[in-house]
């Protein structure tokens, strides 16, 4: 098992060198100097020079690679073009209320998700099962900028339940945090709840199927220990894995949400970059959600062990 | 799909039912497929018709700026949507949407389900290819798509190429996996090796003997990239980094809509509720596609 787990770590390396290359040819898959498009379109030519000068780009390609690679593994990302500040300190300035976001989320998704797959599973094929599959189908179509902005519009325009946009952080007391937060987790929530609604679902009633199951019923186990004890726990793989693929659909989401509600994370970060053409942030920014990702799905890929002592390796 | 089965002389299909006997039980087989691609329909029509069944959606006219939907303008035009902050119809603005979304989201899907397809092929079946297009994908698919998109958009232009460009990137891989996991369950089979033995060409091999089985799940994956496709284009016209902001798209529309959302919401409301809708024609589309194109996986999801 030791083994595998080296392994799985291991094969991390080839994922995230891949990550590294497109993110650094990002700049060069687009046509045109670089230089050129940093500067944007109002540059000066001594502007263009001086970007070149700072990025290093009028070194081998080769080069601008192995030193920036090399940079990253000692934690520097980078010098912001705009604002002139680390990029790494830029990211850490801006990860509270990203983090915050992306796991109130993942909390809400999880624990709404869930038993509402459970549910559906036991009660497969009558109306509450209807009922969840009909909401699984909407919240995986509806766009979460659209839900974003519904939501504010009736409870905070309407009904003034919540702030109507900005971010109050955990240091300003959990009260404020907390509202300010709502409509953000449940718009970005929608989408997750429905992906993990439609897998819990699925893997559930395939359990449900089994022999230990009908030997459960059987002996007179009753209803709730049946389905969280022997059903649920058996089907928990692919809940947890699709949890982890969801993972892409929330940085993803995050980036909007932000956007939508005016919260200054690492979502409002890039897009600002991105607008800016600040290349050195942009960088840093996907590399470090990427890396994210791959970390999330490792840690996942490893409990597999945990939940399921029939997985050996 | 019946193409694909190829020689009518050998075929044992029953003779066909009449149109309307086959429609019937489509509608009651998969009565939320039809649903969906009626809906889908509808909204390609109107967007193909915009020219002709509204008027100018960048026709500027401030005194009637932000009215609310279904106003009666000075010359007694009707607005059934509203007008934007420059008094621009959104009711036009919103069905010429329309257009940009289904170029997209068809672009999108053909191209990257082609090039998806070509690269898995090669993948699944030749061996030593394998291992390093599936890491590259696997990289490829961590880094979120929406960023790569945003940041593509950004530094090549705006422009709707490169806008079909950028959503196709993080879609590929999706079509790759799926094409090579088809591949792999049937590399093995005795047919495959009697092609091979016999020496039928490489090329002949892929598109005689392996394409046909990867069809079926293609078009249900092109579907869901279609949607996909939908919603990134108005996410990132909505973030500023998507088509161009002159052009009505449903996310340069909400964007614009966002400064006056607290007091005109359906500048907002109408492009997202169209949005909205034709995405979940798309899935539901897609989701009967599935059922009825593989049972199997249908009586798993069901």
């Amino acid at each position: 098992m030791y083994a595998y787990i080296i392994r799985r770590m291991l094969s991390t390396i080839p994922v995230m060198a891949v990550v590294a290359v497109f993110v650094f040819l990002l700049l060069y898959l687009t046509p045109g100097d670089p230089a050129v498009v940093i500067a944007g379109d109002y540059a000066r030519p001594e502007d263009i020079e001086r970007i070149r000068e700072q990025l290093g780009l009028n070194k081998p390609l080769y080069v601008q690679f192995f030193t920036w690679v090399g940079n990253v593994f000692t934690g520097d990302l980078g010098i912001s073009i705009f604002s002139n500040m680390p990029v790494l300190k830029l990211i850490g300035q801006r990860l509270e209320p990203t983090l915050a976001l992306a796991i109130c989320t993942m909390i809400f998704a999880v624990v709404v998700a869930v038993p509402m797959g459970v549910l559906a599973a036991w009660k497969a094929h009558t109306w509450v099962d209807r009922v969840v599959m009909i909401f699984a189908v909407l919240g995986f179509s509806a766009p979460v900028f659209v839900i974003g902005y519904l939501l504010m519009w009736v409870f905070s325009l309407n009904l003034g339940w919540f702030p109507v946009q900005g971010y109050k952080a955990i240091a300003d007391g959990l009260g404020p945090f907390f509202a300010s937060i709502a409509l953000p987790t449940i718009a970005l929530g929608l989408v997750y709840i429905a992906l993990i609604a439609r897998m819990t679902r699925a893997s559930v009633m395939e359990v449900l199927t089994e022999d230990y199951v009908r030997t459960a019923r059987a002996k007179g186990v009753n209803n709730r220990t049946l389905l969280m004890r022997h059903a649920l726990k058996n089907a928990s793989v692919p809940i947890v894995t699709i949890i982890g693929v969801g993972v892409a659909l929330l940085i993803g989401g995050v980036v909007v949400t932000e956007s939508v509600f005016n919260i200054p994370g690492l979502g409002r970060l890039t897009i600002d970059a991105v607008l800016r053409r600040d290349y050195p942030v942009i960088q840093g920014v996907i590399l470090i959600f990427s890396g994210i990702y791959v970390m999330v799905n490792l840690l996942i890929d490893l409990s597999y062990t945990l939940l399921d002592p029939r997985i050996r390796y | 799909m019946t193409a694909a089965t190829g020689n009518p002389a050998v075929s044992t299909l029953p003779p066909r039912a009449s149109f309307g006997k086959r429609a019937r039980r489509l509608i009651r087989r998969h009565p939320t497929a039809v649903v969906g691609f009626v809906l889908l329909l509808a909204m390609a029509i109107m967007a193909i018709l915009a020219p002709w069944i509204t008027p100018d959606p960048l026709r500027i006219n401030p005194i009637i700026r932000l009215k609310p939907p279904g106003f009666t303008g000075p010359l007694g035009t009707a607005g059934p949507f509203g007008t934007d902050f420059l008094g621009r119809d959104l009711y036009a603005r919103v069905i010429h949407g329309g257009q940009i979304s289904l170029v997209v989201g068809l672009s999108v899907a053909l191209v990257a389900t082609v090039v998806g397809l070509a690269i898995g092929l090669l993948a699944g079946y030749l061996r030593w290819l394998d291992a390093v297009v599936m890491r590259i994908m696997d990289g490829l698919m961590s880094i979120p798509g929406i960023l790569v998109a945003i940041a593509l958009v950004a530094l090549a232009g705006a422009s709707m190429t490169n806008v079909i460009i950028a959503i196709t990137i993080p879609e590929v891989p999706r079509v790759v996996r799926l094409v090579r996991a088809v591949i792999l369950t049937i590399r093995e089979q005795p047919y495959i090796e009697a092609a091979v033995v016999s020496g039928v060409s490489l090329p002949r091999i892929m598109f005689k003997h392996l394409l046909p089985n990867a069809v079926a799940p293609l078009i249900v994956q092109a579907t869901y990239v279609f949607a996909s496709a939908v919603v990134f284009e108005a996410i990132l016209s909505f973030l500023g980094a998507g088509t161009p902001p002159e052009i009505p798209s449903w996310g340069n529309i909400m964007a614009e809509g966002r400064t006056y959302f607290q007091i005109a919401p359906w500048i907002i409301f109408f492009p997202g509720a169209f949005l909205a809708v034709t995405v979940l024609a798309v899935n539901v589309l897609g989701d009967g596609l599935r059922d009825s194109l593989d049972p199997r996986i249908a009586k798993r999801m069901r």
